[in-house]
């Protein structure tokens, strides 16, 4: 999974690398289904790898953008963007080095999880409202993305 | 050997870590918007590995996943109106490269 990552930043070509994108994002559901998020591990395959992806890859196609070559490659940039990872990423493990409990392995859970019940009755109960509000930004998205693909505007 | 959850965090880290550095490195914009996307799946992925590791009444605690839920949703809604601009901006421009589109640079 962390190796169609990387493929995703190196890859020239933007198709390339939105499908390794998709490779990576079903990685990353198989590790949902590995913590027993069933249910996030569906939605992950479905909305990411699926719809979004999809809509990348039409973007890319519809721009028809060629692999980046007549570029030259800015090594000052190269080596300033690795610094800044391993600086990151060295701060994160020393981090998740003090994590209480982290070497603890994880505690057993019953052998059958209803896992899209309990999720659908906390989304109902508790988090009604955010749920209401998020199906309000999802309209507002649409009827931006509308608003903003208009040639001229009014 | 089983995984724990540091192992988890950690790959949550790495992920985020190469977004990052694609959002750094890359000078083409929908490269640069995908990368913004993985970055949002490492912080799911690490929600999701405290859900499981912090089990109440013999249940992960499901308040982690409702967030990655609903930051998939808000993902969803940004990558519509993200790639709308994006193609506005082409019309616009006829280019995709953040170099090229420096009209706001001081």
């Amino acid at each position: 999974m962390l190796g169609f990552a990387c493929a995703v930043v190196v890859n020239r070509n933007p198709v390339a690398s939105a499908l390794s994108l998709v490779l990576s994002f079903i990685g990353l559901a198989a590790l949902f289904f590995m913590l027993d998020a069933y249910f996030i591990g569906t939605i992950q395959v479905l909305v990411y790898a699926g719809a979004v992806m999809v809509l990348f890859l039409f973007i890319i196609m519809l721009l028809d953008l060629k692999a980046e070559e007549r570029r030259k490659f800015n090594t000052s940039v190269l080596i300033g963007g690795l610094v800044v990872f391993a600086a990151f990423f060295a701060q994160l493990y020393a981090i998740i080095q003090q994590v209480p409990d982290g070497h603890q392995p994880f505690p057993v859970l019953p052998e059958r999880l209803e896992d899209v019940h309990n999720i659908g009755f906390l989304l109902f109960s508790n988090y009604n409202l955010p749920f209401q509000v998020v199906g309000v930004l999802l309209l507002v998205a649409s009827v931006g993305v509308v608003i903003l693909s208009k040639r001229e505007l009014k | 050997m089983e995984l724990t959850l540091d192992d988890y965090l950690l790959v949550s880290g790495l992920l985020f870590a190469i977004g990052f550095a694609g959002v750094l490195l890359r000078r083409n914009i929908i490269i640069i918007f995908m990368c913004l996307e993985m970055m949002l799946n490492a912080a799911n992925l690490s929600l999701v590995a405290f859900s499981r590791f912090r089990v109440q009444d013999g249940l992960p605690n499901y308040n982690g996943q409702m967030l990655v839920f609903f930051i998939i949703t808000v993902a969803a809604a940004e990558v519509a109106v993200g790639l709308a601009v994006i193609v506005a901006l082409y019309r616009a421009r006829g280019t995709t490269h953040v170099e090229d589109v420096s009209s706001l640079k001081f």
